[in-house]
């Protein structure tokens, strides 16, 4: 089922949760809502649900205005970031509760019921838990017997808030492999709300990214990462290094450095903003007749395939972090103390006066 | 009782333990065995024909009826008053919190008096009940009445918390599964809450049964009527018949306990249920 989203609104008190969002969601998509925290992305999706109203704007579901139909009518499951299984019931009745509150003319039989069920436990692969009670269970198995209570009542929608945020790492990585897959087994409409960057850009079709109510960019995953939209969209996936500086004639300046910027057709000297990712720095031994931005190494940290330096600016003006593999860096060993320089191979420019213009770079 | 014994970050099981058993011993195991110990001066006939003459049968039937009824009012309506004031925010919640607990603090005999005042034919209630025949104040009724009153704290007290507890989040999960709000409440809800009911009941019970200074006011006590227990305890009291009284109490003491063992069981089965392996 399409969703389609209408210039959305919601106020809290003197807090505006939502500023007029709106987007439209594919049948059969799996979509993420990125952003941080208190952008909003929970309560668009509890407004989704029925589980909040919104205070302006429309949600159609399938071309229909659903925005005053009660959650119980909506045809959604649910999702909870903590699960929210009945404590008292165990795994099985979980998953059978929709199927039991349903009035007398549509209820299935018991047979029908057990047999529903237990094809479910194989789907989320726990058929040994059907007698357990939520608290004996791991939060991993609880959030797949959540899921699985949420996909016995044959849902139009599936929605869920973030469903993997309980979760240690492993677990979640695992999890989120396995609602892929899934996802390509049901092809259920799907939202998932997230402020894990790698999560949204690794499971979804579609990344929706929001930032204090509002919608930055929406896209697939590697358009998102690739071609971000807005600074903050930059910024927010994946580390980044910024440099303040100026754009002039096909040079940036940054501090005492000139970089060339080649193509450039912004012939007008102005302010901007310079984004480089940590591992598309090259970082070089000063001498060696390069030219970049000088600075020391302050710390070099070695985590798994990659070397981690944390760079201070010759000038003063703040640090900079660089990420090289293991081989990159023993090729060009550098220690702590050293003065080195810094050669941005990709730059990001976000000229002030441009507003939403984007320029992209690679040197 | 070695076996109680678990290794812990607090020591002190022997010395909580010992006071623990000091403590009940003074105040609670002394004196009550006392009373079986002052029985027995009646042996066993003397103490059987005691307890059942019709007039301490009838008693017995009033009390127990009685504190039962008060007790399962103050259930459903402790449990209404606890949701209220959980759920919703209003104007004066404060207050009406504070007023919850005014039972336990006012004198049970000025609770007497006033509710045998209201509930009176003449007074500000009763007026409205008199013309349709029904009387409270002086009747089995009325002795309803003042053990509901004494005993609404006791509900709304021990149910607040878990409710307070209680995640919302269950409730959305209930209705985005398709429930209805009385099958939320029914198979969400209910279950959730009705252990700490069962304790509320438990107490209100157990404070109702014992209840003597509000009810003799508003009971009339009527002998075969309107005549609780502990008044005749008091009554055999006051003709020196110390033997007879505490055979009255021994007998209450233990339906009471039984009572009481009952529901206890009752709760711990509700909720070893729920976390069997």
């Amino acid at each position: 089922m399409s969703i389609q989203i209408r210039n959305i609104t919601k106020n809290f008190g003197n807090f505006s949760a939502l500023k007029g969002v709106s987007f439209d969601i594919k049948p059969g998509e799996l979509v993420a809502l990125l952003g941080p925290s208190g952008c909003g992305k929970t309560t668009l999706l509890r407004i989704i649900a029925g589980l909040d109203s919104p205070d302006g704007g429309q949600i159609l579901f399938h071309g229909e205005d659903a925005t005053q139909r009660h959650v119980r009518e909506r045809e959604v499951g649910f999702v909870f970031q903590h699960y929210a299984l009945f404590r008292h019931m165990t795994v099985f009745e979980n998953i059978a509760f929709g199927l039991r509150v349903r009035p007398k003319a549509t209820r299935p039989s018991n047979g029908a019921i057990k047999e529903k069920v237990t094809r479910l436990l194989k789907l989320v692969q726990l058929e040994w838990l059907a007698d357990r009670y939520p608290p004996q269970l791991s939060g991993g198995q609880r959030q797949r017997i959540a899921l699985a209570r949420a996909l016995a009542v044959e849902p139009k929608v599936l929605l869920l808030d973030e469903p993997f945020g309980a979760l240690d790492a492993k677990v979640r990585k695992d999890l989120r492999r396995w609602l892929r897959n899934l996802h390509d087994e049901l092809h259920v409409t799907s939202v998932f709300v997230t402020h894990d960057q790698e999560e949204a850009l690794e499971v979804a079709d579609r990344i929706v990214v929001m930032n204090q109510g509002q919608v930055e960019q929406i896209g697939a995953p590697d358009d998102v990462y690739e071609h971000p939209a807005t600074p903050f969209v930059y910024q927010f996936l994946g580390d980044v290094n910024l440099f303040h500086g100026r754009v002039d004639e096909g040079w940036a300046k940054i501090g005492e450095t000139d970089i060339r910027l080649p193509e450039i057709d912004h012939d007008q000297a102005e302010r901007a903003l310079f984004f480089v990712r940590p591992h598309e720095i090259e970082v070089s031994r000063n001498g060696n007749g390069a030219s970049g931005i000088a600075a020391y190494v302050r710390d070099i940290r070695r985590y798994g395939a990659v070397v981690r330096l944390e760079l201070e600016r010759a000038d003063g003006d703040g640090f900079v972090e660089a990420v090289l593999s293991r081989d990159e860096f023993k090729a060009n060993t550098v220690s702590k103390g050293d003065e080195v320089v810094l050669q941005p191979k990709r730059i990001k420019v976000f000229p002030q006066s441009a507003g939403q213009e984007v320029m992209d770079y690679v040197i | 009782m070695s076996l109680l014994r678990k290794h812990s970050v607090l020591p002190g099981f022997n010395l909580t333990m010992g006071f623990t058993l000091l403590y009940l011993s003074l105040i609670v195991l002394i004196p009550l065995s006392a009373t079986f110990i002052k029985t027995t001066s009646l042996g066993w006939g003397g103490f059987w024909q005691v307890i059942t003459t019709p007039r301490v049968l009838a008693s017995y039937r009033l009390t127990f009826s009685a504190a039962l009824l008060g007790a399962g009012i103050n259930t459903v309506f402790g449990l209404l008053v606890a949701w209220v004031l959980v759920r919703y925010d209003f104007f004066g919640k404060k207050i009406i919190d504070a007023i919850v607990d005014l039972p336990f603090a006012l004198p049970t005999a000025v609770a007497g008096i006033s509710l045998a005042t209201i509930y009176s034919p003449k007074g500000w209630i009763g007026q409205m009940f008199a013309p349709l025949g029904i009387k409270i104040a002086y009747t089995p009724l009325g002795v309803v009445v003042a053990l509901t009153f004494i005993g609404l704290p006791f509900v709304v007290r021990t149910v607040q918390p878990v409710l307070e507890e209680f995640e919302v989040e269950l409730e959305e999960a209930a209705a985005s599964l398709g429930a209805t709000r009385l099958q939320t409440f029914l198979k969400v809800i209910f279950p959730t809450v009705w252990p700490a009911l069962l304790t509320g009941f438990a107490l209100a019970f157990a404070r109702a049964v014992g209840e003597y200074g509000s009810v003799i006011f508003i009971a009339g006590n009527i002998p075969m009527v309107s005549e609780i227990t502990p008044l005749l305890i008091i009554t055999k009291l006051e003709q020196y018949d110390y033997a007879g009284a505490t055979a009255l109490a021994s007998s209450m003491l233990i339906v009471s306990f039984i009572l009481l063992l009952a529901i206890n069981v009752l709760q711990w089965w509700g909720q070893h249920r729920h976390s069997k392996r």
